[in-house]
């Protein structure tokens, strides 16, 4: 019998979802909770009971990429792996990745200084997203539509004076219905879609309010997921495109750490179960 | 049990895992499941939503 688990540091619909249908698919299944668990350099794998894989699921971004490399430290399997997750943390590193590997993005601009990027937004014309590197839920992402605003965000930047605030990520502003579409992709297969449609901002984040509608898995979506997928080194991801009017389906980010409750109520296939079984699998292989 | 924080009575779920987040209906202050055991909770203040948190 398989032994899954499913490290958290907060428990949500999603880790619920995935031990029960774990346990309901008769695997042994233990929930190991990130935040209690000391892991030190000589530490070795059978100091734990990490199973025959582990499905990290932390909500804190670094607080998971840690965790994942502390397992592989420990030739624990884990999805996802930890360049994959460093990866898809990233925006530049994805935006790179994308191109790289010939996936349709959005023209991306990259500064690393304020007047650098303030330059950029003069030449380039506005209006221009900007996005934190590093960021979840939306939060962050604004429209840069004249020099006023592009002034404020820059001040407020060179306050907080993070170590990421220095790097600016500017992306064209797509042409596009008001929804984008977020695609689970289990390996090489694209298991579930949705539309997130949002009524009062561009932004169409789930955890903003977006509205899950089903949408179809298309050959052109199915291709452009995979490919994405594969560009940042596979595994259990979450692909968020959006229907460029110019330029068909792009795709602008990639998640890591997918959470799937809306999604779940749209879809066909039952979304914990393929992830458990590809977890499996991708151990066993 | 009651709140920590107000002494307001909160119902826990009987299906309630580790590491959920339980909200005290009177005071609004967020507790997350530490342990369970034979039913009996024992909660810690939940952390602050991170900038990191969220996909």
């Amino acid at each position: 019998m398989p032994k899954v688990r499913i490290v958290f540091d907060r428990v949500r619909v999603e880790e619920k979802m995935l031990e029960q249908k774990a346990i309901e698919l008769g695997h042994d299944t233990k929930m190991i909770d990130a935040k209690t668990t000391q892991i030190n350099t000589e530490s070795k794998k059978n100091n734990f009971d990490f199973g025959d894989v582990v499905i990290e699921r932390c909500v804190s971004y670094f607080r998971g990429l840690h965790f994942t490399a502390c397992l592989e430290f420990l030739d624990v399997p884990v999805i996802n792996k930890f360049e994959v997750a460093n990866n898809c943390g990233n925006k530049m590193l994805t935006s790179l990745l994308l191109r790289k590997h010939n996936v349709p993005t959005p023209k991306t601009y990259f500064s690393f200084s304020s007047d650098a990027a303030l330059e950029t937004l003069d030449k380039e014309g506005y209006p221009l997203v900007i996005k934190p590197i590093t960021g979840s839920w939306g939060r962050g992402v604004m429209a840069l539509k004249d020099r006023d605003t592009a002034d404020a965000i820059v001040e407020v930047r060179e306050l907080s004076d993070g170590p990421l605030d220095r790097i600016y990520y500017l992306q064209e502003m797509v042409r596009r219905p008001p929804r984008d579409i977020r695609a689970i992709t289990v390996g090489e297969q694209v298991i579930a879609a949705m539309y997130r449609t949002s009524t009062d901002s561009f932004k169409t984040n789930i955890a903003l309010g977006a509205e899950p509608i089903a949408c179809e898995i298309t050959k052109e979506l199915d291709d452009v997921c995979v490919k994405a997928s594969k560009a940042v080194g596979g595994g259990i991801l979450g692909i968020d495109v959006m229907e460029d009017e110019k330029h068909g389906l792009v795709v602008h980010e990639i998640n890591n750490t997918v959470e799937f409750k809306g999604l779940a109520k749209v879809a066909k296939l039952n979304i914990p179960k393929e992830m458990i079984e590809y977890a499996i699998a991708s151990a066993i292989r | 049990m009651n709140c920590p924080e107000c002494d307001a009575k909160i119902k826990i779920p009987d299906d309630a895992s580790v590491g959920e987040i339980i909200s005290c209906p009177d005071c609004g202050a967020d507790f997350e499941i530490a342990s369970k055991n034979s039913g009996v909770c024992e909660l810690k203040h939940a952390e602050k939503v991170g900038e990191d948190w969220g996909e």
